[in-house]
């Protein structure tokens, strides 16, 4: 067998491996948050009565989806600065230019799940937070969400794991990210197996962590749960709320 | 105290409330009834504007109900009690409680806590006060949507056939919160089918049949001498 594992060990820890595992979850958890924040809206709006509004958004999620991830990103590197003098400067890097794709890509993906989170909850919920005199901001941020959350979870885990993979494409715009820093190195050693390795045990560390963070949170939508809600009443009242 | 004029109401083309025209005054117990659709449901909904009407005039404590600006200001004024309770699952019953009072009122933590054990203890379930819905029967869900409802110091209370989702054993604790509520002067707007209650405790019985009042009498006359065909049909199913 042909594998050495001091390179093993030392890559793994290496400033430029760790730098590009940094990028690829920073850049992951940037876009995630970005597309989360434009499909709440374009979701509520969804559920809504039909609008030209609604068309419109129809019409944003179908572009989104059609066009190819690797497209978007390339036409915000490349076109993007030709079309629009602003982008040639020097603020504009590589980890911009993926944020902005990779975020509007996502977003078109995470406005089915919200929609289907928030019709999820019991209409009754709505008029409940409406009888009460509370007004519209207020019923989605502390009624309709918190209650459409734990609907949305799963799928959003599914889609944060796959974004993060998504995030390797970014290597053709010559991000650092880990999949390029991986690359570099098995040109330029042909260690194909050691370098492929460490790539692979810090995606597996990433995954991992952020399943056993979605085990965490879950803990708090025990509410939902005839046989789970006691033990978690009982844990807020021992600690006093 | 709350004044409805000529009110309509459709849903596309259903004319669903027609002409409707009711007075009630303070501290006032009116019991709504009627067969299935007669627009029961939608009439009450109306008079704390979750439902939207489409002429005529309804106003509440001197509010036009309808006036965007007021909008708010009239749902407090109304308490509303809903057939399938619609707590807050993800909330305890307290926080159910002191919720709209922090949002809406401005009421500090420690005094909307102060306030909701008080109503709780009204209800008879404060100390269910850190549980959450789902851990407590039909029943107790109910009366603790009631002390929610009551959190905003409403002036008048509006029920929606509150304890025809609960199973008979239960019904009696509500009603007997309802009966206290009442005794203690709050005005009550209240849908039920429930006669007996309606004998103890309203001071005009209100008949609905397809999106009409068809007869508004005291309880006893109502339910002994109906003066309308519909009412004795309707009354003759019902006890049966
Ligand atoms: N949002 C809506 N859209 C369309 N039609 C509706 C809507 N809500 C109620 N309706 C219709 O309006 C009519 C009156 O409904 P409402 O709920 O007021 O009746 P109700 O007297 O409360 O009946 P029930 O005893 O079954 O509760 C019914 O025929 C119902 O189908
Ligand atoms: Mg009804």
């Amino acid at each position: 067998m042909n594998f050495d594992p001091s390179t093993y060990w030392e890559a793994l820890f290496s400033w430029p491996f760790l730098r590009g595992a940094m990028l690829t979850l920073g850049l992951t958890v940037a876009a995630h948050m970005m597309a989360i924040l434009i499909a709440l809206p374009l979701a509520v709006v969804l559920n809504g009565p039909p609008s030209a509004l609604r068309r419109l958004i129809t019409v944003y999620v179908g572009f989104f989806r059609a066009v190819p991830t690797l497209l978007q990103l390339l036409f915000v590197w490349n076109a993007l600065p030709q079309i629009f003098p602003v982008f040639r400067e020097e603020w504009f890097t590589p980890f911009l230019a993926a944020w902005i794709a990779l975020s509007l890509n996502e977003s078109a993906y995470q406005v089915e799940i919200n929609r289907a989170a928030l019709s999820s909850v019991d209409s009754g919920q709505m008029a409940a937070g409406q009888a009460i005199g509370l007004k519209k901001s207020h019923i989605y941020r502390y009624i309709m969400l918190p209650q459409a959350l734990r609907v949305a979870l799963p799928p959003t885990m599914n889609e944060f794991i796959t974004l993060l993979k998504l995030t390797s494409l970014a290597s053709i715009i010559s991000l650092q990210e880990l999949m390029t820093v991986t690359q570099i190195n098995v040109a330029r050693t042909f260690q194909f197996s050691e370098y492929y390795a460490v790539a692979l045990t810090w995606y597996l560390v990433m995954v991992y962590s952020l399943m056993g963070l979605q085990k965490l949170v879950e803990r708090r939508f025990r509410w939902s749960s005839r046989t789970e809600a006691n033990a978690l009443a009982e844990s807020r009242r021992s600690r006093g709320w | 105290m709350i004044r409805l004029r000529n009110v309509n109401k459709y849903f596309g083309n259903f004319h669903v409330l027609q002409d409707v025209s009711l007075d009630i005054v303070q501290g006032e117990k009116v019991v709504v009834c009627g067969p299935s659709g007669s627009g029961k449901s939608t009439l009450i909904r109306c008079i704390n504007h979750l439902e939207p009407h489409d002429s005529g005039e309804i106003t509440l404590d001197g509010l036009t109900v309808g006036t965007p600006k007021d909008v708010l200001t009239v749902r407090r004024t109304a308490g509303m009690v809903f057939q399938n309770f619609n707590l807050f699952p993800h909330l305890t019953v307290i926080e159910n409680c002191i919720l709209a009072p922090k949002l809406a009122s401005g009421v500090s933590d420690k005094d909307a806590r102060k306030m909701a054990e008080e109503y709780l203890a009204r209800v008879h379930i404060l100390d269910q006060a850190w549980k959450y819905p789902i851990q407590l029967s039909g029943g107790q869900q109910q009366r603790v949507a009631i002390a929610r409802a009551l959190c905003m110091r409403p002036t008048v209370m509006l029920f929606d056939e509150p304890t025809s989702a609960l199973d008979p054993e239960m019904v009696g604790e509500v009603l007997d919160v309802m009966s206290e509520l009442a005794t203690g002067g709050m005005t009550m707007i209240c849908v039920t089918h429930e006669m007996a209650f309606a004998r103890r405790i309203a001071d005009r019985v209100v008949f609905m049949d397809a999106g009409r009042i068809v007869e508004v009498a005291p309880p006893e006359q109502f339910f002994t001498a109906p003066q309308s065909e519909r009412a004795r049909t309707f009354l003759s199913q019902i006890s049966h």
